[in-house]
């Protein structure tokens, strides 16, 4: 059956404002603003709360219909003054919507107009605005969006100081803990961006927090003009959109682009650019965690060699997976993704020379019908990619390995490792049992050693 | 009582039945306020979910992605043949579109996406955007159906354009220009239509069968387990029985209208209310006394088998406290009645959506002390859970994480449950979901049990 062209059906991506709202959870104190419908802030709320089972509150400006005629400005500072009375944040992240830039309202001159009405000598939050359209790119764009918007908002030229600036990228609260770690063990000044590790996976509460504990302080990233680098994971990321890029440009701060690190290869990489930064060799415990990841591809190698693997979600992540799948032998069959940066296949063939010759396909901007129908052709062994590849999982009868955001009908997603050796190990073990299991579902004999 | 924490503006929605208080109207069916988060959704959302369950047609939305992608296979509402409204599919409106109009984009997507999936009809939703750029969405869903002789059906429910409610009128809309259509050849004169019933878990089917044991043929059900040809022959059923009074009264009032279809509203949650609701319909037909012979016949063998499994949980859960937070307020009257029924009490009562006489009718209902809110939020609804010391919320899945924060026990009773909870059956899924959760040994260690230290 020849499939549409036109229509997406069952989409592998997400909107814009999505991103934001993420990205602005992992500011300390901070409640994510939407500028414009309810339904916005809502459907975002059920969509993150599915995968991080975390209260998240969003607030909106809420548009009426005179809104949309006459401008959002009204509500927009209306919603402002609620939110700073009901939650009195020190940073209010506002992200924009498909329906207040088609109508074109001018968020920075309402928040200059906004700050000169309520200034009356109380300290007023700090405002960001991100400009996040539905209509343009997909979720990583809102999320890489709004970090680049608050280093812009509060980055201050400084006198260099012994600190660096990690741009982590969309990982999970986990990966974030994990980078902590690292950075805590090298003795190394950070400023992380966004930090999310406690407010999308805390601890119980005694009496509700409008705003949850945790995330990275306005103060801290302040700071992030003096640094001496940046740090930022992510392949397809562009400079001009990029929070390190900005603070490069802004303050001359040099900017790291590395892949995120994902495999042996890209982990070394980044481990290799901090023992430059600090000048010290990496703490034991990491060649340790090296050193048992080396045991483990080897005790599992034969599991995985050769088999065949579609790989989706957004294109960074994808970049990254597949060249860990390369080093472990996997042939990954397919590299999709929703996102639609116009860089994917360069990026995947600087870190898989041999991309072409492999036949590894690699698409953009496809939908799960464009994934469902390679799948019938290239039959993988199995998927890899969030929850949504479920549908057609299901279907075709594919094991689906479930990674990154979001993760709907499994649990624990937000402390699922993805980076460094540790990520890499739980990845590498997840794959063989994936493996393993199918084999054993597969044998008519039942065997109990595998 | 106690206003710290509540927004300005939103004192009226809120209300503490106290005796020797003169109860005056709770404020309601306003918008929400700017700012507050509120736990609403949108026109489009009011629309998705009326429309959802209809089974063998397309749903379209026309906008950006997003609107798409979060309702995507988002509820619990099974179909027992095709399944085309758990796909997700969406125009996908770039720049340009926005910049040059998505009219173009909107008639290949429909022709293509009919074509490879042959639907009943189709319905096309439009987002916020589009009443913005003016898209004549009505104009190409006339071009298409034309072309491709299937009825497709334009669903105005741009975001901004009102609320939930006002998403719900024009689903209604979409399917009052269906029904009527079809052929009402051999329909009974003991016959209904269940309306606002959303086969969630299967529980359409549960009623169904209830009411076919009485001898009652039901035409048509919406949208649960929609079929478009059932639709269009919903016309020729002699009454309109509605649940979910929010969605669905609409209809129920133009089929009136249109048709002289009566209508009575009910509600499966709950041993009194679902045995009240095959009651008021045998009383619809009281020339047929066997009808109401055999509701009698099917209440009591049900409450028989039910009653003595009830009882377990009874003796565990009397003296509990819950939280009831839930779309529409008619819910909100059989669960306090169903949690009567298991020996808790509701110290908490409130919707998205009721209107003046729901609450009113709330408050008599209500204990002593029981706090009654309209349009509420996180904040709001913690302070009084935790105030009111409840050891369960009932709500959706934005109320859920609040209640597992806090440490008190859950029961999911929106769009997205996966166990029936409607129907004498329901009410033992019911009883056995709130039991699982208020018993479980886990709260000892939340902090507001002192954390077990």
């Amino acid at each position: 059956m020849k499939h549409a062209k036109t229509a997406t059906q069952n989409a592998c991506k997400l909107c814009n404002p999505l991103g934001a709202c993420l990205a602005f959870r992992g500011i300390e104190n901070c409640v994510p603003f939407l500028h414009g419908s309810q339904g916005c802030a809502t459907y975002i709320r059920r969509y993150l709360i599915s995968h991080y089972k975390e209260p998240i509150d969003i607030a909106s400006s809420n548009f009426h219909e005179e809104s949309a005629v006459f401008g959002g400005s009204h509500n927009l500072q209306v919603g402002l003054k609620n939110v700073t009375a009901q939650y009195k944040p020190e940073v209010i992240g506002i992200a924009t919507t498909c329906l207040s830039e088609t109508i074109g309202d001018d968020v920075p001159m309402i928040l200059r107009e906004y700050k000169k009405t309520y200034r009356n000598g109380t300290p007023m939050p700090i405002m960001i605005h991100a400009s996040t359209p539905s209509y343009q790119g997909s979720h990583i764009d809102g999320f890489h969006a709004a970090v680049r918007a608050t280093v812009e908002t509060l980055a201050e030229k400084g006198e260099r100081q012994k600190l660096v600036n990690i741009f982590p990228n969309m990982v999970s609260p986990a990966d974030l803990r994990y980078l902590k770690e690292i950075l805590s063990d090298f003795r190394l000044p950070f400023m992380l961006l966004p930090d999310y590790s406690q407010t999308m996976d805390g601890g119980p509460w005694g009496e509700y927090h409008r705003i949850p504990p945790g995330g990275t302080p306005a103060s801290a990233i302040v700071a992030a003009g003096s640094a001496e680098a940046s740090i930022e994971f992510g392949s397809t990321l562009a400079a001009s959109k990029s929070a390190a890029g900005y603070l490069e440009e802004a303050f001359g701060v040099p900017r790291h682009q590395l892949s995120l690190p994902i495999g042996i290869k890209e982990s070394d990489k980044f481990f290799d650019l901090l023992e430059t930064l600090t000048e010290q060799p990496r703490p034991e415990k990491y060649e340790d965690e090296r050193r048992r990841l080396v045991d483990a591809y080897a005790d599992g190698h034969k599991y995985v060699f050769e088999k065949k693997v579609i790989i989706y979600g957004e294109e960074d992540l994808v970049v990254a997976m597949t060249a860990f799948l390369r080093e472990i032998g996997m042939m990954p069959v397919l590299c999709a993704s929703g996102g639609k940066s116009g860089q994917l296949k360069q990026r995947l063939t600087e870190l898989i020379p041999d991309l072409e010759e492999q036949g590894i396909k690699v698409r953009e901007g496809v939908d799960f019908v464009d994934i469902e129908e390679e799948a019938k052709v290239l039959k993988p062994d199995f998927l890899i990619g969030n929850s949504k590849g479920y549908t057609m999982s299901r279907k075709n009868n594919i094991p689906l390995l479930r990674i990154g955001f979001p993760i709907h009908d499994r649990f624990g997603g937000q402390r699922a490792h993805h980076i460094g050796y540790r990520g890499t190990q739980e990845l590498f073990d997840r794959i063989v049992n994936t493996v393993i299991e199918q084999r054993q579902n597969a044998s008519s004999i039942g065997y109990t050693y595998m | 009582m106690d206003h710290i924490g509540i927004l300005e503006g939103r004192e009226k929605q809120i209300f503490e039945k106290k005796t020797g208080i003169e109860p005056s109207d709770i404020a309601c069916e306003t918008s929400s306020l700017s700012g507050s988060v509120s736990q609403r959704a949108c026109v489009f959302c009011g629309s998705r979910v009326v429309l959802y369950p209809v089974a063998d047609a397309i749903h379209i939305v026309h906008g950006p992605i997003g609107c798409a992608a979060y309702t995507w296979d988002i509820r619990g509402a099974v179909s027992s043949g095709p399944e085309l409204h758990r796909l997700s599919f969406s125009t996908d409106l770039q720049e340009m579109d926005v910049i040059y109009g998505g009219e173009k984009k909107l008639y290949l997507s429909l022709i293509e996406l009919i074509e490879q999936y042959k639907p009943k009809a189709a319905f096309i939703y439009s987002t916020c955007i589009v009443g913005l750029i003016g898209d004549d969405i009505d104009a190409v869903c006339k071009k298409v159906a034309a072309e491709t002789g299937i009825p497709v059906l334009p669903v105005h429910s741009e975001g901004f354009k009102g609320t939930k409610k006002d998403g719900y009128k024009a689903a209604c809309f979409a399917l009052m220009k269906l029904i009527g259509t079809g052929s009402t050849e051999g329909i009974s004169k003991q016959s209904i239509n269940i309306l606002g019933e959303f086969n969630l878990a299967g529980e359409a089917w549960i009623i169904r069968k209830y009411y076919e044991r009485m001898g009652i043929e039901v035409v048509s059900t919406l949208t649960g387990d929609g079929r478009i040809d059932a639709v269009k022959r919903a016309h020729g059923a002699s009454l309109n029985v509605v649940q979910c009074s929010g969605s669905m009264t609409s209809l129920a009032k133009d089929m009136e209208e249109k048709y002289g279809i009566p209508y009575i509203r009910v509600s499966y949650f709950g041993i009194e209310d679902m045995s009240k609701s095959l009651y008021d319909v045998a009383l619809h037909f009281p020339d047929h006394p066997e009808i109401m012979e055999a509701a009698k016949q099917v209440v009591s063998e049900e409450v028989k088998k039910l009653y003595p499994e009830l009882q377990k949980f009874k003796k565990a859960l009397t003296g509990k406290k819950a939280a009831i937070y839930v779309g529409g307020a008619f819910k909100t009257f059989s669960l306090i009645k169903a949690l009567r029924s298991i020996g808790m009490s509701v110290v908490l009562a409130g919707s998205q959506t009721g209107n003046k006489d729901d609450y009113r009718r709330l408050k008599e209902m209500c204990d002593e002390g029981t706090v009654i809110v309209d349009d509420s939020n996180p904040v709001e609804l913690s302070k009084f859970i935790l105030e009111k010391e409840a050891d369960l919320l009932i709500g959706g899945v934005k109320e859920r994480p609040i209640a597992f924060k806090l440490g008190i026990g859950f029961c999911d009773h929106n769009h997205e449950r996966k166990i029936p909870l409607a129907g004498f059956v329901g009410m033992y899924n019911f009883a056995l979901e709130v039991y699982q959760s208020v018993m479980s040994p886990v709260w000892q260690f939340a902090p507001r049990k002192g954390g077990n230290r």
